[in-house]
């Protein structure tokens, strides 16, 4: 087990290594001059070539790609994202600040997910194909198929604007969680609701529960007890995947609300093409995905006793 | 062609799957057809008629410029579907060419390819296609561009898998002994065995291809005004949200029923086309 978790780690390392080059090429071949972008944000269109020029040096931008690239690894890997170009704040900083609000939204999401979802998809599978499972199936396609930015501004249009319940957007209290909570939460109930189902289905139709049922079992303890344990299975491992999506910011929600989040912070920083903090949220965003993933892995062995990693 | 015929009438048995079909045949000839139902010219502004409610002249009312909404709504379609379309050919194309090499050729060009998912995979696809077009700037092309650079590996991952069950089947190992080409064996044996995941996948990958579209020019990162895309749509009606709501309404719902129609569809293949799939339908 040790040694294939650190066979992943050393993977986690390479892909994310990966990462970076990928977005670092893509910085390159965006149009424009990335110096004179800088001075514009910082000193406005009254620009002298001179400036442009101090930018390009300060900034380290004379020196070929590679030595910039090499460059900025060498101070991530002592923990230093850089500061931000515009605004100069550390970005490591700035990252961590933001990364609790991200942090309360996601949690919110995924329990109100869950808190649909699960109920949704066991009696769905439970009762196939009668009303009850295709008005559910129906409601999660639905759901699926519904951009949830403009959820979101049906929820702030109805709550807030039409009824005047809530705030249409911002940070601080409970009030403030709930609409962006509702507008992640249901969409990834839709498909966590499918997924609940089909995986249901699935178990439901091994010999096991027909040896159970044979055996005389009830069918609340067939269902508790042999079902439900393997159904969860994969439910798991994709609830842990939609995890690691929402620590890495939710973009959309998270800017349609003001939700001063890693997702809107991502955001922002390409509205000002601000590089450095570009580059550091992806970063983040990255290593937090691939951590999750491993760590959904590792649960997922540790609950699955039939997986032997080391055989691999 | 018989089998075609079988596989079609399945799927017109197949209540969902047929009402997704005739949605999807309905807005693609919206699409072609738009100049001839659009009551306006989606690009005429009127300034002395902005914002007005549904009326006889403006089926779905007026937006901030005084366009009318439901021709933009309307020609709306054309952007998304073409977007859909195109995303889903190269990504499927190039997704399936991949993972059938990659599949049937092992060794360091597996090692290779299956590297580059797994960093497309690192990322939730929505960050890496934001950061393209962000930073490649707006515009038709690089909306398709980001898309497609984040939507390739799922076909791969697929076509790879099957070519692997697939390449070890006695069938595959008896034409080889007869010392056909692996180019033949690919493609008279191994890709026919992949087409309907594919179909399948890329149904499925349409529906995901238009909200994600969507998404980047609700942002303001992808289509840009004044062409009428329905996320560029959406963002242009926030500031009106509480006085004119139906500028967010109509363009959300058609971005909803289009990419509901697909998810129908993909559904409704996936019952049909998908043995394993028909196979558990008939245990039960």
């Amino acid at each position: 087990m040790l040694k294939y978790i650190l066979k992943r780690l050393l993977l986690v390392f390479v892909v994310v290594l990966g990462v970076t080059v990928v977005t670092f090429s893509v910085m390159q071949s965006a149009p424009g001059d990335p110096a004179e972008m800088i001075a514009v944000a910082r000193y406005g269109e009254d620009l002298t070539q001179e400036e442009i020029e101090w930018v390009r040096i300060t900034e380290g931008l004379d020196a070929p790609v590679y030595i910039q690239y090499l460059g900025w690894l060498e101070h991530v890997l002592r923990l230093d994202l850089g500061k931000s170009q515009i605004t100069y704040e550390d970005v490591l900083g700035e990252i961590l600040t933001r990364f609790p609000a991200t942090l309360v939204l996601a949690i919110s999401s995924l329990i109100l997910s869950l808190l649909i979802a699960l109920p949704t998809g066991i009696i769905s599978a439970i009762r196939k194909n009668t009303i009850v499972d295709n008005a559910c199936m129906t409601g999660a396609l639905l759901g699926v198929s519904m951009p949830n930015f403009w959820l979101g501004l049906l929820l702030i249009w109805l709550f807030a604007l039409s009824l005047g319940l809530l705030p249409s957007f911002g940070y601080g209290g409970i009030k403030h969680l709930i609409l962006p909570t509702i507008t992640l939460g249901t969409s990834m109930a839709a498909i966590t609701t499918r997924l609940t189902r089909s995986s249901m289905l699935d178990v439901l139709n091994q010999d096991y529960i027909v040896t159970a049922k044979a055996k005389g079992l009830d069918e609340r303890t067939i269902l508790l007890k042999h079902a439900l344990k393997n159904a969860m299975l994969p439910v798991i491992t994709f609830v842990g995947l939609q995890l690691g999506f929402l620590l890495g910011g939710a973009v959309i929600v998270e800017t349609i609300f003001a939700w001063p989040g890693i997702g809107r912070l991502l955001v922002d920083s390409i509205y000002a093409r601000d590089f450095a903090l570009i580059q550091g949220c992806v970063l983040f965003i990255a290593v937090i995905f691939a951590l999750a993933n491993l760590a959904v892995d590792i649960l997922y062995a540790y609950l699955d006793p039939r997986i032997r990693y080391e055989k691999k | 062609m018989n089998e075609t015929w079988i596989a079609l009438k399945e799927l017109g048995e197949n209540r969902m799957a047929a009402i997704g079909a005739i949605i999807i045949i309905f807005l693609v000839f919206v699409a072609f057809f738009a100049p001839f139902f659009a009551p306006h010219d989606p690009l005429e502004q009127n300034l002395e008629k902005r914002l007005l409610a549904s009326n006889g002249e403006y089926p779905f009312g007026t937006d901030e410029l005084g366009r009318c909404i439901f021709s933009r709504v309307l020609y709306g379609t054309r952007i998304s579907l073409e977007i859909g379309v195109i995303v889903v050919g190269i990504t499927a194309l190039v997704g399936t060419i991949l993972g059938g090499v990659s599949g049937y050729c092992g060794g360091i060009v597996d090692e290779i390819i299956m590297r580059a998912v797994d960093v497309v995979l690192a990322f939730p696809s929505i960050i890496l296609a934001l950061v393209i077009a962000g930073l490649l700037g707006p515009g038709l092309f690089n909306v398709i561009l980001a898309l497609a650079v984040t939507h390739w590996p799922a076909y791969t991952r697929l076509v790879r898998a099957m070519t692997l069950s697939v390449k070890e089947k006695e069938f595959v190992e008896a034409v080889r002994a007869l010392r056909a080409s692996s180019f033949y064996i690919m493609r008279r044996h191994i890709l026919p065995n992949c087409i309907n995941p594919v179909i399948v996948l890329a149904t499925l990958g349409i529906a995901h291809t238009i909200i994600f579209a969507a998404a980047l020019s609700f942002l303001g990162l992808g289509i840009q005004p004044p062409t009428p895309e329905w996320g560029a749509m959406l963002k242009a009606g926030i500031p009106y949200l509480r006085s004119a709501p139906f500028l967010t309404f109509f363009p959300g719902i058609m971005i909803m029923i289009t990419v509901l129609a697909f998810n129908f569809l993909g559904d409704g293949l996936r019952d049909t086309l998908d043995p394993r799939a028909k196979e558990m339908l008939m245990t039960k």
